[in-house]
């Protein structure tokens, strides 16, 4: 029977009042008195000499206030980066300056020239279009290969190369990995593209900057992931103003899937411009902005090549990378192809030995950063490809084929610096056949051939790490920034309770789930307590959501922080009952002295802590407030089987999904409704990287799919309906709620499932394609199987 | 400048607009009626949709101007007179039709549209008729089910989990 409230129980989303009747309060909602405009004038070359800057037509121009360049930027810090590589020679990464407003060069299209500050945002884009630029235009590099020859045009004058890092993993296992390749009986060898993405979240990104005189305190709405950490970037590397002049709000955002975590210049400039000017600061992105500024994701160029004894045991794997960071450095985009992809090229197998290289390289493109999922798609994508891609060189079933590697002994050490806690792989592969009906599958197949149809299943399986931890060793690892989570748990006098987090839901629930897990540990209904998030001035000093670590880490902190509560309750309510604390249980919301029918009821235990007139007060002081921070002992290790079946139209090459099936072990799960959700829209936007969307740049550095009339955004039609499951559960053995998150493993897991099946449909139509490059649009297949 | 009236959500409102000045802006900015959300620039993603005179219209693609004189219904009046969630407001809620919440009101009113239009539709035509509302959060599954189950048919029968 499912539970009707507290941990398991699909509780229905509070937050969804708000939002079906149009309450929801995103930023760009927000509209302060006396408010000003900002429209940002961009390049439109993807490199180029600012020659000159001419403001004065239109600062004369109706309702303009003041235009901003570079030079108003002087005494600014740049936009900083948060995590530092150390490449396999012991140099330090190439860290070039980020400007928030462009000095002397553009390099990218859309990077940020001037700004126009206006009485109406139409004012501010009509003096921007009147803003005389003078550029000249230079030769750009955008491929990233070319970026790499001698020669080559650099991004940064004053950096020696185009070449950031170049990252070897596990570099003491270079030789014997090149040994054991060399001497295999197979070694499989893979040449793939992982797909430039733009995230899309359906929320532009929005700034509102406001700055109060007479406090000299500066406020900042932001549309973030993680507004504590846009006030220390900001407020410490940029602006130089304290924090505890400084506040950043992010209220209800509206989908961020990597793309919002990252400080940007416009947050900086309407923070800045909002005391320049001395009125609030408005900017609010438009759609085709939001590709040429909002922070990219994947683009990795790859060699893999597994090695395999003759019975298919894998004995070495090595894959080479190009990742593409674009013309600066966004806030984590360095940890992405490195810490966050080579950690995880063990995938769920036994490969005794492995080599990991990265070049992360400049172009005169717009900047790539985490976006669901961030590492872990492109080194499962990459992995899961080359093992089907073995099992069909071989003549295994490629179910066989993972089944004989994987790793079926917990802990497990790999050979790339990870130990995984829990797992179960057998038990997921077994549950994706199952749901799958895997073995009807040639009857179908037969049935689409009859229709003149190319049916094929592909799988993939994947391992995640999410909750990125602990801090001390993401610190070694080159982080700027701790890695840990804060609660703050306020029971109120009468019982009921706020809860300050420092994770930040974007669409993820947590004001429901976040309660269930409170109102589940003390046995109070769950409208007895609300979550605060997104607002500095509110919340303790945390780290926000990414990485699938919400539930993981701001879940654990909360619960350390409601231990603490329960702890000093039990106190009290002892000294009420007359008994020793340590007789004293928790049960339904009320405290009872064991073996007695003594007890007394959460309410009386919390009015005592505020009106403490019969409390203890020489052994513990009034008030119930605790706070927490939790840093994880180690990541966290969901894993699953991903299915797709799929057809393919010869004539046209077009490719229907026909069933997705994803089993996920993601440990202990606190709101299973929720949990469905969030691997639906991973699996959408998995889906939607395989077979429409991609990021493309032509040779001069033009978007050439810049808006939702070019970007193949998946819509309804283009997906089915999802079969997921979750009931392969090894909770995970370091956090206190055994959770392992659940965000991104849709969009991991799927890619490489669909682009099997496709391959997997051609082969059986006697066709000898091994590989396609995603998106796996019709003309690309029809190419494919056209020769 | 020119004058505008019309009638949103059953009450009689009035405005100076420039001739430039889009639907979706006007109920924005004018009316404070934020509900209705603006995720793109060129008329794709369909979270500024609204009736007008009952048909759904993306409030981009519309000047104010032109609404002059037309009833205009937007996802602030959509709940019932108590205020509690109408039909399908209600069913997205029961199937976690809406994650970010940012494409639900243009979702919410084309749904509205579809079942106006459609009663009881097929899963392949209420796909087919969100085909101008994009949704990043959801994969759309749920969205489909609330729709189906709004209309009043056997959810379970048509959608896996």
């Amino acid at each position: 029977m499912p539970k009707d409230g507290g941990i398991g129980a699909s509780s229905k989303r509070r937050e969804d009042l708000r939002f079906l009747t149009g309450r929801g309060k995103y930023t760009d909602d927000i509209n302060l008195q006396n408010q000003t405009h900002a429209y940002f004038v961009r390049s439109d070359v993807a490199h180029g000499t600012i020659n000159s800057i001419d403001t004065s037509a239109a600062e004369a121009m109706p309702g303009v206030l003041r235009v901003f360049t570079a030079k108003d930027f002087e005494a600014v810090g740049g936009i900083p980066c948060g995590w530092q590589i150390t490449d396999r020679h012991g140099e330090v990464m190439q860290e070039p300056k980020h400007p928030v407003l462009a000095e002397g060069k553009v390099r990218h299209v859309g990077d940020p020239i001037a700004v126009v500050v206006a009485e109406t945002q139409a004012q501010a884009r009509d003096a921007g279009e009147a803003l005389d630029i003078d550029i000249t235009e230079l030769p750009a590099v955008i491929d990233m290969r070319d970026a790499l020859k001698d020669g080559a045009t650099k991004v940064h004058d004053d950096l020696t190369s185009n070449l950031c890092y170049d990252w070897g993993f596990v570099e003491e296992n270079r030789d014997a990995v090149d040994e054991a390749i060399k001497g295999a009986h197979h070694v499989t060898t893979l040449e793939l593209t992982n797909n430039r993405l733009v995230a899309n979240p359906m929320e532009p990104r929005v700034a509102v900057g406001d700055y109060d005189f007479s406090t000299d305190e500066h406020t900042l709405y932001t549309t973030s992931q993680n507004p504590h950490v846009i006030r220390l970037l900001m407020g410490a590397f940029v602006l130089g103003i304290p924090e505890h002049k400084l506040r950043v709000v992010a209220p209800d955002v509206g989908g961020g899937f990597g793309t919002k975590i990252f400080h940007y210049a416009e947050e900086a400039f309407c923070t800045f411009a909002a005391k320049e000017i001395g009125r609030p600061v408005k900017w609010t992105s438009s759609r085709s902005e939001a590709f040429m500024s909002d922070a990219h994701g994947r683009d990795h160029v790859t060699k893999i090549e597994l090695a395999l004894d003759k019975d298919g045991n894998f004995l070495a794997l090595r894959t080479d990378t190009l990742a593409n960071m674009g013309a600066y450095l966004s806030t984590f985009a360095p940890s992405v192809p490195t810490w966050l992809h080579g950690t995880l090229m063990a995938g769920n197998y036994k490969t005794p030995l492995i080599y990991v290289n990265v070049k992360a390289v400049f172009t005169n493109t717009v900047p790539v950063d985490a976006y669901r999922g961030a590492g872990r798609p492109e080194a499962t994508f990459q992995l899961e490809r080359v093992v089907d891609k073995a099992a069909r060189e071989m003549g295994i079933d490629p179910v066989e084929l993972r089944r004989k590697n994987f790793i079926t002994e917990f802990p497990y050490a790999t050979p790339v610096a990870v130990e995984y806690d829990t797992g179960d792989y057998h038990a997921t592969m077994d549950k994706l056949l199952e749901m799958s009906d895997h073995a009807g599958f040639d009857t179908r197949a037969a049935e689409s051939k009859k229709n003149g149809k190319l049916r094929g299943f592909g799988i993939s399986h994947y391992i995640e790490a999410c909750g990125i931890a602990p801090s001390n060793l993401v610190g070694q690892l080159g982080a700027r920034a701790g890695l840990y989570e804060s609660a703050t748990v306020r029971v109120n006098a009468t019982g009921s309770i706020s809860v300050m987090t420092g994770s930040h839901s974007h669409g993820q629930g947590h004001e429901t789930s976040f309660a269930q897990v409170v109102a589940d540990m003390i046995g109070i209904d769950e409208s007895q307590i609300d979550i605060v998030h997104g607002d500095t001035a509110k919340t303790p000093m945390g780290m926000g959501t990414y990485g699938s670590r919400s539930i993981a880490v701001g879940g654990s902190a909360m619960v350390k922080a409601t231990e603490k509560i329960i702890n000093k309750a039990k106190k009290i309510a002892a000294h009420l009952l007359e008994a020793s604390d340590a007789d004293i249980e928790l049960k339904d919301g009320a405290f009872s002295v064991a073996g007695t029918d003594k007890s007394v009821a959460w309410g009386d235990v919390t009015l005592a802590a505020y009106v403490p007139h019969n409390y203890p007060l020489e052994d513990i002081e009034p008030g119930l407030e605790e706070t927490a921070f939790y840093d994880p002992a180690n990541f966290t290790y969901p894993s699953g089987g991903y299915g797709c079946e799929v057809e393919v139209d010869p004539e046209t090459g077009k490719v229907t999904v026909l069933g997705f099936y994803a089993a996920d072990d993601f440990g202990n799960i606190v709101n299973p409704m929720i949990v469905e959700g969030q691997v639906h829209g991973g699996l959408a936007q998995g889906i939607g990287q395989a077979l429409l969307e991609n990021c493309a740049y032509d040779a001069e550095g033009q978007i050439l799919s810049g808006s939702y009339m070019d970007y193949a955004m998946p819509r309804a039609d283009d997906l089915p309906m999802f079969n997921v499951d979750h009931s392969c559960i090894t909770p995970c053995t370091h956090n206190p709620l055994g959770v392992k998150g659940c965000g991104e493993a849709g969009a991991i897991g799927s890619p490489p499932a669909l682009v099997n099946a496709v391959i997997d449909a051609l082969q059986r139509g006697g066709h000898d394609v091994t590989h396609i490059d995603m998106p796996l649009s019709p003309d690309r297949v029809w190419a494919a199987m056209n020769g | 400048m020119t004058k505008v009236s019309m009638t949103v959500n059953g009450k009689a409102v009035s405005g100076e607009v420039e001739g430039r000045t889009l639907l979706s802006a006007f109920l924005r900015d004018d009316l404070h009626l934020t509900g209705t959300h603006i995720g793109c620039d060129t008329s794709q993603c369909g979270a500024c949709v609204v009736h007008v005179d009952g048909k759904a219209v993306k409030s981009c693609t519309m000047f104010a101007a032109e609404a002059d004189g037309a009833e205009v219904a937007t996802i602030e009046g959509q709940a019932n007179k108590d205020g509690s969630l109408n039909v399908i407001q209600a069913a997205f809620k029961e199937h976690h039709g809406l994650q970010c919440g940012f494409c639900t009101p243009g979702m919410v009113m084309s749904a509205a549209a579809l079942l106006k239009e459609n009663p009881k539709p097929t899963e392949a035509e209420v796909r087919d008729y969100l085909e101008g509302n994009i949704c990043r959060c959801t994969g759309y599954h749920n969205i489909v089910k609330a729709i189906l189950a709004a209309s009043g048919q056997d959810v379970p029968a048509v959608a896996a989990e």
